[in-house]
């Protein structure tokens, strides 16, 4: 266990991503995302790390989606346009299998949008913002300790399932500095994954393809796939929760907006309301299970966004009318005293 | 009795797809002698595109991946800088490469990626069913282009031998055809040399093939031969573009 330093969370994200024997980055220069392209950038001098800057991020992602053909950890960041222009490749790594990493600090949209911290891109990152029957699993942090401990797992996650993994944060958590501990260098196989193209010399003749060969062929592929979905499904939901058993209201945010949710849920109780947090850390699969036993109480999701995760809220509780709503856009952050303001309206009666 | 000709090793047993007077059969085929010639199909990993050679990681025995329509070369980027020892091929039509994926090769090329590309160029997309193509001639009838190409409607063909030839990374640029047996074995040394140079180290090889696609263009293979002489020719010369030592 190495000594706490005070670092920026794109930095610690990107370090520790290395020290997972992540030795591939490529990236197209886009706020609030870009350090983790220039931490790579620089270390290339002195460690065994390739920086490539592509030309766009179409070309970024398929470039990590050809370093893990070859059998290698590969990562690419961006933000919300980039990881638009992703999506092909995105949908094209869920089908092949492919085992990468992406980051998306997240911005305000639509269009150009802004550089703050917002939360817009949860459906894309969630949904499948490609074409096709895809999900791939989206790990979101509220520290710059979890982003480093996230980024440290998400390749052997990735590995596992054979299938990329979003890190969703924002442009609050990628600038923000704070104590973290970093992860010691992991030793990593010299070939990451039993399939990767390392000629037919060496075990036999290997195929990656997406391509369709007959109508009961590619019904069998897509049923294969939707098998390797569910086992994610399954076994991948994550979650933290406070106080949940015995509160009125359950609170449920994640990321930054979880952090100012805590100052909500102190005010709160310290006017004496029976208040818990559910904090969802993997959002694809969306943690479900977090929400069992909780049925009848009522449920304040808070979003840097017009509503999102609240979807996802909603198909996880018995009655979706205890669900309510609360989110800010554009860059703006709430304060604690204005989601104390909104629990208290729900305690109210409001909606 | 002497063998003097069979089924090169580097490809497995399947029936190649392609329509008749295709020329990606031929291609197919002079590429899997080089592999077998220099022994290197074992190290190799074949970069397909989305057209009409979707299929033809069945046909090598080579390791393969399709990429996605036009992305061959970025793809092939990161598989290249991951494992620098093996032989990577690029692979590619005209409508993958030029249209949908121009900003991949180029930058592919500007980087100067130490990969041999293969660009097979019969001037229309044939998968999708004879539409045009940024390499077809003008006055040339496509589904796309029902009275003939025209420079007002859809600008001029692309010279992408000539144009990556411009480009510092790429240190080999030849165009070839495949229309008679003697330019046949002059495409085979083109790419021989393609592959030999990404051996060496030096940067992006480049070989365009002019390719016959008699059922896109809608005339019999022969005449499909002939065309490529009266009509591709003229706009598309024969020849090494350039060769430089290095980037």
């Amino acid at each position: 266990m190495g000594a706490p330093e005070f670092l920026q969370g794109n930095i610690a994200l990107a370090e520790s991503a290395i020290r997972a024997g992540c030795r591939f980055y490529f990236g197209y220069p886009i706020t609030p995302a870009s350090e983790m392209s220039e931490y790579f950038a620089a270390q290339m001098r002195d460690r065994d790390v390739t920086f490539v800057q592509a030309e766009t991020e179409v070309a970024a992602f398929n470039m990590i989606a050809g370093v893990a053909a070859g059998g290698q950890r590969g990562m690419t960041g961006t933000s919300g346009p980039g990881l638009s222009l992703g999506a092909e490749a995105m949908s094209f790594m869920a089908a092949a299998g492919l085992p990468t990493v992406v980051v998306d600090v997240m911005r305000p949209g639509p269009g150009d949008g802004e550089i703050l911290a917002a939360q817009g891109d949860y459906f894309q990152a969630c949904k499948g913002n490609g074409h096709g029957d895809y999900n791939v699993l989206v790990l979101a942090p509220w520290s710059v300790q979890e982003e480093a401990d996230l980024a440290y797992e998400a390749f052997d996650l990735a590995e596992k399932y054979l299938n990329p993994v979003i890190l969703l944060t924002d442009a609050s958590l990628g600038k923000m500095r704070e104590s973290c501990v970093l992860p010691e260098p992991k030793a990593i196989p010299a070939v990451t994954w039993k399939g990767a193209l390392t000629g037919s010399e060496d075990g036999g003749k290997k195929v990656i393809t997406t391509c369709g060969d007959g109508a009961d062929q590619y019904e069998a592929f897509n049923r294969a796939l939707q098998k390797k979905f569910a086992k994610i499904a399954a076994a991948e939901q994550r979650w933290e929760s406070t106080g949940c058993q015995d509160a009125d209201i359950v609170i449920v945010a994640y990321g930054s907006v979880a952090r100012i949710a805590m100052g909500a849920m102190e005010l709160a109780r310290s006017a004496g309301m029976k208040i818990g947090l559910i904090r969802p850390i993997s959002l694809w699969p969306f943690p479900k299970k977090a929400f069992e036993g909780l049925d009848g109480k009522q449920f304040a999701v808070f979003e840097l966004s017009a509503g999102q995760m609240v979807e996802d809220v909603m198909l996880s509780v018995k009655n979706k009318d205890d669900v309510h709503f609360y989110g800010r856009m554009g860059g703006n952050l709430p304060t604690p005293a204005e989601l104390y303001g909104e629990l208290r309206k729900i305690a109210g009666g409001g909606r | 009795m002497a063998l003097v000709y069979k089924r090169p090793d580097a490809l497995t047993d399947m029936n190649f797809k392609y329509c008749g007077g295709c020329g990606h059969g031929l291609v197919n085929k002079i590429l899997a002698e080089i592999l077998d010639e220099r022994g290197l199909a074992g190290k190799t990993v074949m970069v397909w595109p989305i057209g009409c050679s979707v299929f033809a990681d069945q046909y090598f025995k080579t390791d393969s991946v399709c990429a996605l329509h036009g992305r061959a070369p970025a793809l092939a980027t990161g598989l290249k800088r991951a494992r620098p020892d093996n032989l990577v091929i690029v692979y590619q039509g005209d409508g993958d490469m030029v249209s949908e994926g121009m900003s991949e090769i180029l930058h592919a090329a500007i980087r100067g990626e130490k990969l041999s590309v293969i660009f097979v160029n019969n001037a229309i997309y044939g998968m999708t069913g004879g539409q045009m193509a940024p390499t077809t001639l003008i006055g040339q009838k496509t589904t796309t282009s029902p009275y003939g190409r025209t420079a007002a409607a859809a600008g001029y063909p692309v010279n992408m031998a000539e144009l990556i030839a411009n480009i510092r990374g790429c240190i080999y640029s030849e165009r070839v055809t495949v229309n008679t047996p003697a330019r046949l074995a002059a495409a085979k040394k083109a790419i021989a040399k393609a592959i030999d140079l990404q051996l060496e180290g030096r940067g992006l090889s480049f070989v365009e093939v002019l390719s016959p696609c008699p059922t896109g263009w809608g005339v019999k293979a022969l005449d499909a031969l002939d065309f490529i002489d009266s009509d591709m020719l003229p706009i598309y010369p024969l020849g090494v573009i350039k060769e430089a030592a290095d980037a």
